[in-house]
Parts: structure tokens; sequence; C-alpha cells
């Protein structure tokens, strides 16, 4: 874990995005969630040697197909036509959850409503009235990767925080998550709490002022 | 006992009977069984219960077995889509069931059936609304939920291609729940591109081997 650093600017998507992809250890198989998380396939590099999984069925993902190369049998989680990297591999569903929950996958990059102090996931449900309930693999992604990391707007358009005592929408999964990278901050939860790593466009006191958790300050 | 080979897509599905659980293969429009599909359409059955990741997709396939109020229950992971207007309807309406798994486990239980399993405790879901009711327990500290297998009368489902024997294999990610539907219905019927004779496969290659095929049917193209 690098020093607590911090930014004047907020950090754009695509800086987000950056950064989750510099935090990827080198060599690892890691599961993009839809939204935010695929952008971080832009930024990872060749050397890195990371190999992307998508839990409809293949390992060794390569970018969005274009023109020719799009194939409606060769698609993402998210149903978007894809290419295969040399050294993909295709297998079934149930192989590919196993590959998820026995802890096979290094690092599951996913979007949340909300995070608890605890790492406590809700990600799938909105529990509104009348909502029609949906949740495919992000109960299964959640809890499965040896790390779950988030990216998320830390604070609601009403301006509160997304990052709370406890949740109030539905569960995804309990203790899971290990980072969320936030616009406004990045953390990383462990047993000790949660430790603000670098801030951006705010100040550690100001973050702690608006959390309504304990905050530790990166060393 | 090698596969009945049916002549068109009709014939194949002609044995689903009013109030089947079906299996139904593909993730999206990616190994979906489109023409056994239209054919279950075609054929009348209803009071069906479907198991499928999601619940039809615009106006083609599933979708339109569910606008017709042939599907009684949907067992699936994913049935919200910005497409997925008849379920929406008929969901709003109180017209079908649903019972929402979260994919893996879904995945898990079709295996589970296929695989003779009476039924496993996995991580996923513990915690959760989708958990509740359900048996729990802490293994070696970590929370588990019984989870039961999924079984069915029949399954349709797409691969590339067949030999006569009924070994099959498919299609990059149009593979998705194929092989593990296969295992699970007492009756499978498969859609496939083309049936090459015994032998032509490759052994090493064949994903599904034909022990778990009963009916295969030829659908011209693969995509």
């Amino acid at each position: 874990m690098s020093e607590y650093t911090s930014t004047d600017a907020a950090l754009s998507r695509d800086e987000m995005a950056k950064l989750v992809a510099a935090d990827i250890p080198a060599g690892a198989f890691v599961n993009l969630g839809i939204g935010q998380p695929t952008n971080v396939s832009n930024f990872l590099t060749t050397e890195q040697g990371v190999t992307l999984h998508t839990e409809n069925g293949m390992l060794g993902m390569g970018p969005v197909a274009t023109g020719e190369d799009i194939d409606g049998e060769l698609i993402n989680a998210g149903k978007i036509p894809v290419t295969e990297l040399p050294g993909a591999s295709y297998f079934h569903h149930a192989d590919s959850f196993a590959m998820m929950r026995g802890g096979h996958l290094d690092v599951c990059v996913l979007g949340a409503f909300q995070v608890s102090q605890e790492g406590d996931l809700a990600n799938w449900h909105t529990g509104a009235p009348g909502a029609i309930p949906a949740v495919g693999g992000a109960m299964d992604l959640a809890i499965g990767a040896k790390q779950t990391w988030v990216m998320m707007g830390l604070f609601t358009k009403a301006g509160e925080s997304k990052l709370v005592e406890e949740l109030s929408y539905p569960v995804t999964g309990l203790g899971c998550v290990s980072r969320i990278y936030t616009e406004s901050a990045i953390f990383v939860i462990d047993q000790s709490g949660v430790t603000v790593r670098s801030t951006h466009g705010i100040t550690f006191e100001e973050l702690a002022e608006r959390l309504p958790i304990e905050l530790i300050r990166g060393a | 006992m090698a596969p009945r080979i049916a002549t068109s897509a009709a014939e194949a599905v002609s044995g689903i009977h009013d109030g089947s659980t079906v299996l139904i293969g593909g993730f999206g429009n990616a190994g979906q069984p489109m023409e056994l599909i239209d054919a279950l359409m075609d054929c009348g059955a209803t009071d069906l219960t479907v198991v499928n990741n999601n619940a039809g997709q615009a106006d083609a396939g599933l979708a339109l077995l569910i606008k017709e109020r042939r599907v009684k229950k949907v067992i699936c992971s994913f049935p919200r889509q910005s497409d997925s207007w008849h379920f929406d309807e008929a969901y709003r309406a109180g017209e079908i069931e649903l019972e929402l798994v979260p994919q893996g486990n879904l995945a898990e239980r079709i295996r589970a059936a296929g695989a003779g399993i009476g039924g496993f405790f996995t991580p996923t879901g513990y915690g959760t609304m989708l958990a509740e009711g359900k048996e729990t327990r802490v293994i070696d500290g970590k929370g588990y939920v019984l989870e039961t297998p999924i079984s069915a009368d029949f399954a349709i489902i797409k691969a590339q291609r067949a030999d006569t024997l009924g070994n099959l294999v498919y299609r990059k990610t149009a593979r998705n729940f194929g092989p593990i539907m296969a295992t699970a219905a007492k009756k499978s019927i498969v859609q496939v591109s083309e049936i090459v004779a015994a032998g032509e496969l490759d052994p090493e290659n064949v994903i599904t081997p034909g022990i778990f095929v009963d009916t295969l049917v030829t659908i011209g193209g693969t995509k």
C-alpha cells in the first residue's frame, strides 16, 4: 500500500479507472463488473499480463469487438460483443462460477450503491417498492474473488455518503469489500477499520466531517 | 442409445407437454436455441416452468412465450433488462411467478441435479434477502446457504456441432448453460448447425458426451 497522498482536484472517471488498473497485481486473474469497472481494462498495460474473466464463460477476454470482429456468440457479461486474446479459454457456467466462488480469481471490481464500514456491499437492488429484482452474478462476484474492490461516487445526489455505518439497501455480500475507489478518496477496509489512502479535491479533515464513520488517515 | 434425430424443430419439441419444467440454454442471445423456442411456442404447451438466465428479451423467443402467458413460473438470475417488457408486464400483473437465483447458484443447482447431488452449501447469497427462509450453516467460520438441485423434464439447448451419437461441441461464449442443462433434464433436445458421423469429432474435444443427449435437430447457421 502506497503512502497517503492528496490532490487538489477530484478524480475523473478515467483517473479512477487508471488508479484501479495500476493497483492490479501483475499476472492477476480479474473480473471487471459492468459499468465504471469495465473502463479499467482500458488502462491495463500489456506488461501487467492481467487475464480478464467474464462470468458468462471466458478467460482471456480482449477489447470490445468492432466491425467485422463482431460475433454474436462472443460476448461479455454485459452482452457486448468482445474479442478473444491468444490463450483464451471457454467454459460452461458452473465452471465459471466455481472459478469465482472457489477463490481462484485475484480481484473483482464492482460498482456499488453503498458500502458499509465492515465491507458489506449493496449493489444489486434498490429495494424500492415495485422494482423488479434482478441479481445476475452480483452476489457471486461480491464474495468470490480473493479481493473485491468497489468503484463508486462517494456521495449521492443529495450529498449523503455512500460509505455508511450500516447498509440501508439490500445486502449483496457481507464483509467482502477491501478497497473503495471514489472521486474524492480511496479507502482500504481491513481489521483495523477504514483507512483513507488518498484524498482528492477534499482534505482528510473535511472528509472525516462529511462521512458518518470513523476514518483512519493513511500513513 | 443413440439420440433421435428429428427432421424439424417442431418434431424435436413435440414431446413437451403442459406443466413441463424446461431448461432453456443461452446467456442473452448467445447460445439461445431460438428455433426450438419458436417451435415450443407453436406446439402450444402451456403452464410451463422455465429455467433460463434471463426472462426473455425484446419480441423474440422466451419473451413471446411469456407474452402469451404460457409460462407460469420463471427461475432465473436476471429478469429485468432494458428490453424485458413482456416479463415486466406479466410480473407486474401478477401473472408470472419469479424465483430469483444468483447466477452462480443457478448454474450450480442445475449442475447438482445432473450430478445427483441432493443439495449443497454455498456462500453466495448468505446474509441477503435471497437466503431468507433457507437453511444456513457456518462452516470453518464462514456462512453458507443450503441450495437444492433444479432438475427438469426437458432441456432445450444449442450447440455448434453434434455427431450421430449425440456428442456435442459448442462455440465460444454460446456454451454457457448448455453443458450443465444437458445433464439435468430427463430429455435433452439440442439444436446444432451440423450433425457429423460418429468418429468425426475429436473425442478429446467433446464437451457434452452423447449420454446426456436425447434428441438432435439440425438448424442452419451458427449465428
